[in-house]
């Protein structure tokens, strides 16, 4: 069990997903998932091994250490990553129920399983909203963990069992910022894209209800101005269906497109 | 997860690459990616272990070697090859959209006569034409673009590409001018050049490639123009008008001839 599991689960959710969520999933893929696997894995490799205080009082390091770095930060990067991750499987959930359900009943009971129509829509939006959440949480969580965004290059410990106030000083500080800078410009970047998708499904959705709104009206409006053409013949006192078929034909030749239009929406 | 993810994602891109192209990929894969994960790790492995400064004062080797390895060579080079790697995404997702618009419009039972079916459409190789070679053509500006930042990067961080075996350190909190010894300052150099030649390769071959498509595309206007100033239909109807002409003065002259003068 490894990173590899967590990379064909969310290969998975490619299928089902919009272009910009396509797009999504490369971002974590190579600039957060690979750059953490063959780099920043590394940079915090040997962390409490260099962390070095200007003390030889037994335990000062350690309690310094655990007072500074509760949690070191690229573990913190590697939770992120997993729980930012998992709500796009939501999304397969709900496509594999569809799919059990199909079977259950042995008959098609939707267009595709994985077409976002109806309740996979809404799965859809839950997870981009919930992936959100998640992303902006870490990285508050990050800034007031640790204080900024920066590592410094020495801190002041005075707990005990430390005598007094010592410099304790931190390995590689430059290139831990450098990756931590990294990993928040990455993270902003896949909020940007969540937001971007949430509005383009949103007004996708909006949309398509405006057409269907003004097809419904179009087509009623239509049915109006027939029912007054089959009175207005009516009037003239030929049986109305006969009228209204002579008349038609010589109007659509006479008047050509308009009237063309007309009885093209009402054959449709 | 490793570099065969990034190897999967740009081996894809493979199959629409020009020649050049593919000559490239392979460089990154073998000279480059290859050489990072078995040699220069293991040569930059201990870096900070042994970085031994002439000092007992806590906290001055820390300071020191962080004041001149800001990142790590290693760590540089890897980002530089997930960064020049990444523009052939582009590609891959430009010939995804036109293959999902191929099967669109074949489903709709456009095209029918150009496809046999779903999987014809899959195996097809794209041509480098139209939108997809102004995609490639960025591909390849920015991968060179990447390329040559990061080699200015590596070059203004560690002034120069050579390392050398000893380094003066004053910074707080040691005590004075202190020198600080570099562990295998001779491998991790050659290892440096070998990395920045293979780099100066892959930029030149992006070059040719550039070069090369721009060439393509020059030869293919001029043999349009070409035929679209002597299209072959009035060509021919030159050519029959002169047959014409020539058997006309031909028997003028005859006729002109068995008069009798």
């Amino acid at each position: 069990m490894s990173w590899t599991f967590l990379r064909d689960l969310l290969s998975g959710v490619n299928k089902y997903s919009t272009g910009i969520g396509r797009i999504w999933l490369a971002v974590t893929f190579i600039f957060r998932l690979l750059v953490y696997m063959v780099a920043a894995e590394h940079v915090w490799k040997d962390e409490q091994k260099e962390f070095e205080c200007n003390v030889r009082q037994p335990g000062c390091e350690n309690v310094c250490f655990d007072d500074f770095f509760p949690i070191s930060q690229v573990r913190f990067w590697a939770l992120q990553l997993i729980v930012v991750s998992t709500p796009s499987l939501l999304v397969v959930l709900h496509v594999a129920c569809r799919e059990g359900r199909e079977k259950r009943h042995r008959k098609k009971l939707y267009v595709s399983p994985g077409t976002m129509d109806g309740g996979l829509w809404y799965t859809y939006l839950i997870s981009l909203i919930v992936k959100t959440g998640f992303e902006i949480g870490f990285l508050v969580l990050f800034y007031k963990l640790y204080g900024g965004f920066s590592v410094p290059y020495f801190m002041k410990c005075d707990l005990k069992p430390c005598p007094n106030t010592v410099d304790c000083f931190v390995s590689k500080p430059t290139e831990k910022t450098i990756f931590i800078l990294f990993l928040v410009i990455t993270s902003c970047l896949c909020i940007v894209l969540n937001f971007t998708e949430l509005s383009f499904l949103v007004l996708k959705c909006f949309i398509k209800c405006c057409l269907q709104k003004y097809s419904k009206t179009l087509k009623s409006s239509v049915c109006e101005c027939h029912n007054l053409r089959y009175v207005k013949y009516g009037e003239m006192g030929a049986p109305p269906l006969l009228q209204n078929h002579h008349l038609d034909s010589a109007m659509s030749t006479a008047q050509g497109g308009e009237t063309k239009v007309l009885c093209g929406t009402q054959e449709a | 997860m490793d570099w065969g993810t990034l190897h999967t994602f740009i081996g894809g891109v493979n199959k629409h690459s020009t020649s050049i192209g593919k000559v490239w990929i392979t460089v990154i894969f073998i000279f480059r990616v290859m050489i990072l994960v078995v040699a220069a790790q293991e040569v930059w492995g201990d870096e900070q272990a042994d970085f031994v400064c002439n000092t007992l004062q806590p906290g001055c080797k820390n300071v020191c070697y962080d004041h001149y390895f800001p990142v790590s060579h290693i760590r540089l080079w890897a980002l530089q090859l997930i960064f020049v790697s990444t523009p052939a995404l582009l590609v891959a997702m430009h010939v995804a959209y036109y293959k999902h618009e191929a099967a669109r419009r074949f489903r709709r039972g456009e095209k029918r006569s150009e496809f046999k079916d779903l999987e014809d459409i899959k195996r097809q190789k794209v041509r480098i034409e139209g939108s997809l070679w102004w995609t490639y053509s960025s591909s390849i500006f920015f991968r060179i673009i990447f390329e040559a930042a990061f080699m200015y990067v590596f070059y203004f961080l560690y002034n120069g590409y050579h390392l050398p075996w000893v380094l003066k350190c004053g910074i707080e909190p040691c005590p004075n001018l202190v020198d600080c010894f570099i562990s295998r300052p001779t491998e991790k150099t050659v290892f440096t050049i070998f990395m920045i030649s293979a780099s100066v390769i892959c930029m030149l071959l992006n070059v040719a490639e550039l070069c090369y498509l721009l060439l393509k595309v020059c030869f293919r206007r001029s043999k349009r123009a070409q035929t679209q100033r002597t299209p072959p239909n009035h060509a021919l109807k030159e050519s029959k008008q002169n047959e014409m002409n020539e058997l006309i003065s031909e028997s003028g002259q005859n006729a002109i001839t068995g008069f009798p003068s």
